[in-house]
Parts: structure tokens; sequence; C-alpha cells
């Protein structure tokens, strides 16, 4: 379904309050103007994250709401996507459940995992979830602004993923302070670039 | 925790299976899980025991047979297995590997009355 239709879909994980929806809200509004973005937030509970998407400026969002369940499956993808006009839709990103075990066993039809990460975490969450972290083609570590306050270790985390997964693409940002983003926010439009058929732009 | 739910799919096609092929009570299901499935075997028998209470599937036990990672070198072609969650070519040192196996999660067969 998604992939005739030349639409990046990238399935966001990790553990709860990682920075999931912060670094969508970053990224619709970075890019909102240029990429034509549609998004999907599952949440066992509420609809808070699709909220906060909307108020980013996110035109196209559905939260999906699982009632318990762990995990987003494909069966709830389709549905969420049933009424929408995808003819221009250039990127869809699917927040998944926080959780780092469940989501790795569901393929959504997504072109890629992102696995995110955050400084306030341990170090060691590659080895812990080899599953996901091997699955996953992009790694984010969040909250970089906090670096320092324990111990965990850039140089040791990519070591960590690197031994899981050595083609991992890592970025190492702060949602809040916005750094790091620039490189984020490249790698996503050569992605939908390459994703429509066309070579990326050159910097 | 989706071993419940992934218990839930089995008995889904467990029941679908004996029911078209008219087959008698199920003694016990043969399950292949790989090590980098992300299924935990323990919480899957725990869930599937809880999941059949009070059905036809009561008391048949799942068999699971743990699958080792295995991979494939895409620089030089070897073919290794993945140790201590090593995911390095030992021959040429790539970190390009496919993981030709461990991934999976299959029904393998089944033993009925
Ligand atoms: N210091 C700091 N805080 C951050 C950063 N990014 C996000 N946060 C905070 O971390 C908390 C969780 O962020 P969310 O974006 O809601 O995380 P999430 O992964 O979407 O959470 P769930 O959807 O509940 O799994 C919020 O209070 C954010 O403000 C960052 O880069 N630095
Ligand atoms: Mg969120
Ligand atoms: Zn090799």
């Amino acid at each position: 379904m998604l992939a005739e239709r030349k639409i990046l879909a990238l399935n966001l994980v990790s553990s709860p309050g990682s920075g999931k929806t912060s670094l969508l809200e970053r990224t619709l509004k970075a890019l909102g103007e240029r990429v034509n973005m549609v998004l999907i937030a599952g949440d066992v509970q509420t609809e808070n994250d699709a909220q906060r998407l909307i108020k980013a400026g996110g035109r196209i969002v559905r939260p999906i709401v699982t009632g318990g369940a762990c995990h987003l499956d494909a069966r709830m993808i389709t549905k969420a996507l049933e009424d929408i006009d995808l003819s221009a839709a250039e990127l869809l990103f699917i927040e998944n459940v926080g959780n780092l075990v469940c989501p790795s066993s569901y393929d959504l039809g997504e072109d890629m995992k992102v696995v995110l990460i955050s400084t306030t975490e341990g170090d060691d969450k590659p080895l812990k979830y080899p599953s996901m972290f091997r699955r996953s083609s992009a790694f984010v570590i969040n909250k970089i602004d906090l670096l320092g306050q324990s111990d965990f270790e850039l140089a040791r985390v990519k070591d960590n993923a690197r031994q899981i997964n050595g083609t991992l693409t890592t970025f190492e940002l702060s949602c809040r302070t916005g750094e790091g983003l620039n490189g984020w926010y490249q790698w996503l439009e050569d992605q939908v670039a390459l994703k429509k058929g066309r070579p990326p732009k050159q910097p | 925790m989706h071993e419940l739910s992934i218990a839930k799919e089995i008995i889904a096609i467990v029941t679908a299976e004996t029911e078209k092929k008219r087959l008698g009570r199920v003694e016990t299901i043969h399950l292949r899980i790989g090590a980098l499935s992300g299924v935990d075997p323990e919480a899957l028998s725990f869930g599937f025991e809880a999941a059949t209470l009070d059905t036809p599937l009561e008391g048949t036990r799942l068999v699971i047979e743990p699958v080792p990672v295995r991979a494939t070198c895409r620089a030089c072609g070897r073919e290794f297995a993945v140790e201590d969650l090593v995911f390095l070519c030992p021959g040429c040192r790539s970190v390009d590997v496919d993981v030709t196996q461990g991934q999976e999660m299959q029904i393998d067969h089944l033993v009925v009355e």
C-alpha cells in the first residue's frame, strides 16, 4: 500500500519518554512547509501525542489508541490511513507505543525503523534490546543537553550499537536545545528524495 | 508484553487448522523461536496457558525450539554464527552483515492425538 505510492514510511520506536513526540514536533516545525507529512501517533491510553503534533503544525495527524496493547500492528495502520488522501503525501511518520521489545516483532509496512534513546537511559540499551537495534536503520540519541549528568557515555552507547548493527545511521541531538537537529532534517529530506527515485541534493 | 497477543494468534491459527482438517485433540504445538525474535519463550508459554483456559486447547503444551542467530557477510560472503550479540564478520571484520536466521517465530508442526 505504501510502497507503490513512493511515500517514505518511518516507524519511530523508543522506551517511554525518550522523546519521540518531541522529535516529531521539531521535525514538523522545521520541515512542515517543505515536506508533506502524515503522522500517526500510537499510544496505549490517550490522544495527547496526536494533539501535540497538531499543535506543532501537523496537518494530517491520526491517533491510534491501542487500549492496552504494547505495540502497533499493520491492521491498525491500514485502518488509521483509510480515510486519508495520500496522493500528495511524501513522508509518513508512525510514532509507535513507548516500548523497545514488542514493536520489534511487528512489521508495519515501513521502509525503516528509527530507534531512539535518550541520555537519561542506560548506555547498554542496544545490548539489552538487540532485536530492535538489529531491525532499525537509524539511531537517534536524544537529550544530549543532559550529557554529564549521569554515567551515560556517548562513546559507549555508540560502541554498543555498532556491535549490534554496524550499519546504523546515527544522530546525536537535543530536542530541547535544537543541537544536532540539522543533520536529522537533512537525512530525512535525502531519504524522501531517494524514495521518490531522485538522488538527494548535494550540500 | 506482546506474548499474550502472539499466543492468541497461535491459538487462532491452530484452531483454524484443526477445524479445517478435522483433527483430534492437539497434544503439543512445536514452535521455532529465534533468539532475535523479540519474543520471550517463558512469557509466551505463560500467556498461552492463560489464553487457552476453558477452550478446546486447554492442556495443550507449547514446545519451543530456540533458534540461534546466524548471519552472512555482505562484503566477503562468509556465513557465521553470531555469538554474544557481536554482529561482526569473523573473516573480514565487516559490520555489513545480513541476519539469515534467528529472527523467526514460526509454528513448525502440531502433534495431534
Ligand atoms: N532535557 C531534554 N528533555 C527532552 C528532550 N527531548 C524531550 N525531552 C522531554 O522528555 C519528556 C518526554 O518527551 P516525549 O517527546 O513526550 O517522549 P515520547 O518518547 O514521545 O514519550 P511516550 O510517547 O510517552 O513514549 C518531555 O518532558 C520532553 O520535554 C531533550 O532533548 N532534552
Ligand atoms: Mg510520545
Ligand atoms: Zn566478511
